[in-house]
């Protein structure tokens, strides 16, 4: 079964916790669920987007940097 | 030469606000704009519009090449930086010169100077403007600085001299924290900002935020007295007043004397803010920093010296002498600003971007309310939060927030949460009445008085 992690407030989604750091995260790495995938920047705000259940990351639905909408799935997770 | 086509470089109420200043002299505005901000208010209120970018400051507000390509080709003859952003770039402040057009604000060097706290605090010095206790500039060597550490007092501040808001700041209570800090704080600071330079500082303890504006055109420099801007949540300032009612005339007369000195000793030109710690069990003041724009709170004193801040930059930078002489500048009565935020106070401030429903805004006398909303604006996630800002004046302290009651009463923003019920709140508050305050208090109350939001 595949579900979707989605993004909790509309900004900017970052894959890394720093731009010279690696990503949380990358395709088809496991996840456990609480785990960290990335942040998201609202008002000059980051808060951490977390995947709400164990599995592994299919894919990422959106770029590092790309603005993201209130919802919007940001990536796949295989369970 | 004065100016005839506008670029503005910026967002949000302070472009909506550069935008009015620019039309009552009669010059021309061209908004620089985001893909995010399409629809904003200054876009429609600006004569003509640019786009620069995608919603992501760093690839438009922050991009210095897609700017100053936009002001050459809309044909501006200069550049309002506004205040965040690129305003206190000293790179951009060169760029646009060297594009032959003209920065409204002061010259790349000045800003170079003054963005570096060791350098602009040298400068302090050497116009005889009382500084923080602490090492003069960078001190590199643990045992010196343990020493100075010593002689100052604790508890002292280490700071990396690349550092800003509030960023790289740390506090020792003694010998023992300070070494492991010091230590500590030096590789901070080389990883975090590649310069591993620190500097220590007496911390003044209940210390009130004072600061003092300034008008300069490159050779005369006049003050347009203080604001007081204690009350601040995370370091950044919510509720700022003019004049400050800590201050006795021989204080404040001191305080403005001494950065009218400093300011004139750096040739300053525009519009600029000297920073002070204000120590009212003993009358001290020391000098922090200095802002190289304009700032946020500038209405509070446009409003106790009639002084139109942002108009008299513009004509500053477009080469006009100062119109303004020291003595013609008056102080009437006493003006409030609160700082309208899209943020949930009683969610612990979370961020409420989202579609403006109604709004209805306050008026009647003694009531402005510099704003970008209307009615059904979506605000973009991007940006910081500020909406709009809400200022008061009365005869005195006490009929200014009496009248911020009333128009906070009157405010409202539907369909988005916004940090109105702080200020309803703190305007009943019987030390924000006593002016009982300090620049830690905030935060302190709002950990008692969160129901209250």
């Amino acid at each position: 079964m595949s579900t979707e992690i989605l993004s909790p407030l509309p900004g900017t989604f970052y894959r890394k916790p720093a731009p010279d750091q690696p990503a949380y995260k990358e395709a088809g790495d496991a996840v456990a669920k609480g785990d960290v995938i990335g942040l998201v920047e609202v008002m000059k705000t980051f808060y951490e987007v977390k995947a709400d259940a164990d599995g592994e990351i299919e894919a990422f639905l959106v770029e590092n940097e790309d603005a993201v909408q209130a919802g919007q799935p940001l990536a796949k997770l295989k369970g | 030469m004065a100016i005839k086509k506008l670029l503005v470089a910026n967002r949000g109420e302070i472009a909506v606000r550069i935008i009015r200043a620019a039309r009552d002299l009669g010059i021309e505005t061209v908004q620089a704009h985001s893909d995010a901000d399409e629809n904003s208010l200054a876009v429609k209120l600006a004569d003509s519009a640019v786009n620069i970018g995608p919603a992501q400051a760093p690839k438009s507000y922050l991009n210095i090449e897609a700017i100053v390509a936009a002001a050459t080709a809309s044909g501006c003859d200069a550049v309002h930086p506004g205040y965040g952003f690129l305003a206190e770039s000293s790179h951009f402040a060169d760029a646009v010169e060297a594009a032959g057009l003209v920065f409204v604000g002061p010259r790349g060097d000045t800003i170079r100077m003054m963005g570096d706290k060791v350098a602009a605090r040298t400068a302090a010095m050497n116009a005889g403007v009382p500084t923080v206790p602490g090492s003069d500039g960078r001190i590199d060597d643990v045992a010196a600085a343990e020493k100075l550490a010593a002689d100052i007092g604790y508890p002292v501040m280490i700071k990396a001299a690349a550092g800003g808001g509030g960023r790289g700041i740390r506090i020792a209570h003694d010998a023992k924290e300070f070494e492991h800090f010091f230590k500590l704080a030096q590789a901070e600071a080389s990883s975090a900002f590649g310069d591993g330079g620190l500097y220590v500082e007496k911390v003044i303890e209940s210390a009130r935020h004072i600061e003092v504006q300034v008008l300069g055109d490159g050779t005369d420099v006049v003050h347009c007295f203080e604001r007081e801007c204690s009350l601040q949540r995370r370091r950044q300032k919510v509720w700022e007043e003019a004049p400050s009612a800590a201050l006795t005339e021989e204080v404040r007369h001191d305080l403005c004397t001494s950065a009218v000195a400093l300011a004139k000793s750096v040739n300053y030109r525009g519009a600029g803010t000297l920073e002070y710690l204000y120590d009212d069990r003993t009358g001290d003041f020391y000098f922090i920093e200095m802002n190289t724009r304009i700032q946020v709170e500038h209405p509070v004193t446009e409003w106790i010296t009639g002084i139109d801040l942002v108009a008299e930059m513009i004509r500053v930078a477009g080469g006009e002498s100062l119109r303004l002489k020291q003595s013609g500048i008056v102080s009437r009565g006493h003006a409030i600003e609160v700082r309208i935020n899209a943020e949930d106070p009683a969610n612990d401030f979370m961020p409420f971007p989202g579609v403006v429903g109604e709004l209805t805004v306050p008026g009647g006398p003694g009531v402005r309310f510099d704003t970008m909303l209307y009615s059904g604006y979506a605000i973009p996630p991007f940006y910081d939060s500020l909406l709009g800002k809400l200022i008061v004046w009365g005869d005195t302290r006490e009929h200014a927030i009496d009248r911020l009651m009333g128009a906070l009463g009157e405010l409202d923003v539907a369909g988005v949460k916004t940090t109105i019920p702080l200020y309803t709140a703190l305007a009943k508050d019987g030390d924000v009445r006593a002016n009982a305050v300090h620049t830690r208090w905030l935060e302190k109350w709002l950990e008692s008085n969160a129901d209250k939001l």
